[in-house]
């Protein structure tokens, strides 16, 4: 029930390296169902393209969940996490092949709290685009 | 369309208990990939000081709408569904969602305005245990593209 980092370890501006995950076709499929989510534009093809989208378009939450799997394998604890919120600012399009999309997420400590908690900033890209904004975590350290 | 403002600040009524199971969990951390232990080993989410597996903080989207979500199919709303997407997503934790809960959720629109040619909708979702402990609040921004055209 506690996190692995230490809070008199981390300075502000502390970059949390880069990680990448894989998003394909098969893993929308996975969680439509785990989510219950199953808007057509996250796996049909030519309903996507007929609302005016590029191709299939990754749920917005899964996204989101890359990038709370990138801060809870950083604290150590999912527990940790007090605060999370972000902004879907652009599309993850997803073809329909083998190797799907990447989406690059990283971070970076922009402020030191009381009670030994931090913000940590996250960016989180598919190619050059930003596809999270206002993207932050509220983490409890040890 | 533009979106019926009349339904800012309008609260629904609490869900009925959305039972968090351990295999609803697991399955949602496969989904997503994440092999963390606390969302698949008793023992293992024991050890770390939880009452039994815990969920990924994002898994509240399962339920946030489990009140409230009518409101989205409202006719007098105004909203088409089909150019719907999600704007902005927040979670505030009390403490992580549990396998073994029993959770009520009471949703609000707390916002509905226009950003260039799209609607954007938010609706609150406080979530506590049938016993009333607090659990998480949730925010959930969706835009309809194209509404305030």
């Amino acid at each position: 029930m506690s996190a692995v980092v230490k809070y008199d370890e981390i300075e502000v501006g502390q970059e949390i390296p880069a990680v990448d995950y894989t998003v394909r076709r098969v893993d929308l499929v996975m969680y439509a169902g785990a989510s219950g989510d199953f808007n057509q534009i996250h796996w049909n093809e030519r309903f996507a393209k007929m609302v005016g989208l590029p191709d299939v378009i990754a749920h917005g939450m899964y996204t989101m969940a890359q990038a709370g799997r990138f801060v809870t394998d950083w604290a150590g604890d999912p527990g940790a996490v007090v605060d999370f919120g972000v902004r879907f600012s652009s599309m993850v399009v997803v073809p329909d092949d083998d190797r799907g999309a990447t989406i690059s997420v990283s971070g970076v400590v922009e402020e030191k709290l009381e009670d030994k908690r931090v913000v940590v900033g996250l960016t989180a890209k598919s190619g050059d685009t930003r596809v999270l904004s206002k993207a932050r975590a509220v983490v409890q350290l040890a | 369309m533009a979106l019926n403002r009349d339904f800012v600040g309008r609260t629904y009524p609490p869900s009925a208990p959305y039972e968090v199971s351990r295999v609803k969990i697991r399955e949602f951390a496969a989904a997503i990939g994440d092999n963390n232990p606390l969302y698949r080993d008793q023992e293992a989410a024991r050890a770390a000081g939880y009452p039994d597996v815990i969920a990924p903080p994002t898994f509240p989207i399962v339920f946030s709408l489990q009140s409230g979500g009518e409101a989205l199919v409202d006719p007098d709303l105004g909203l088409n569904f089909a150019m719907v997407v999600h704007g902005e997503q927040r979670f505030e934790y009390v403490r992580p969602v549990c396998a073994g809960d029993e959770l009520v959720m009471t949703a609000t629109i707390t916002d509905i305005r226009s950003a260039g040619r799209n609607e954007l909708l938010t609706l609150r979702s406080d979530v506590r245990t049938v016993q009333g402990e607090p659990v998480c609040v949730t925010y959930n921004t969706i835009v309809e593209r194209g509404g305030a055209a």
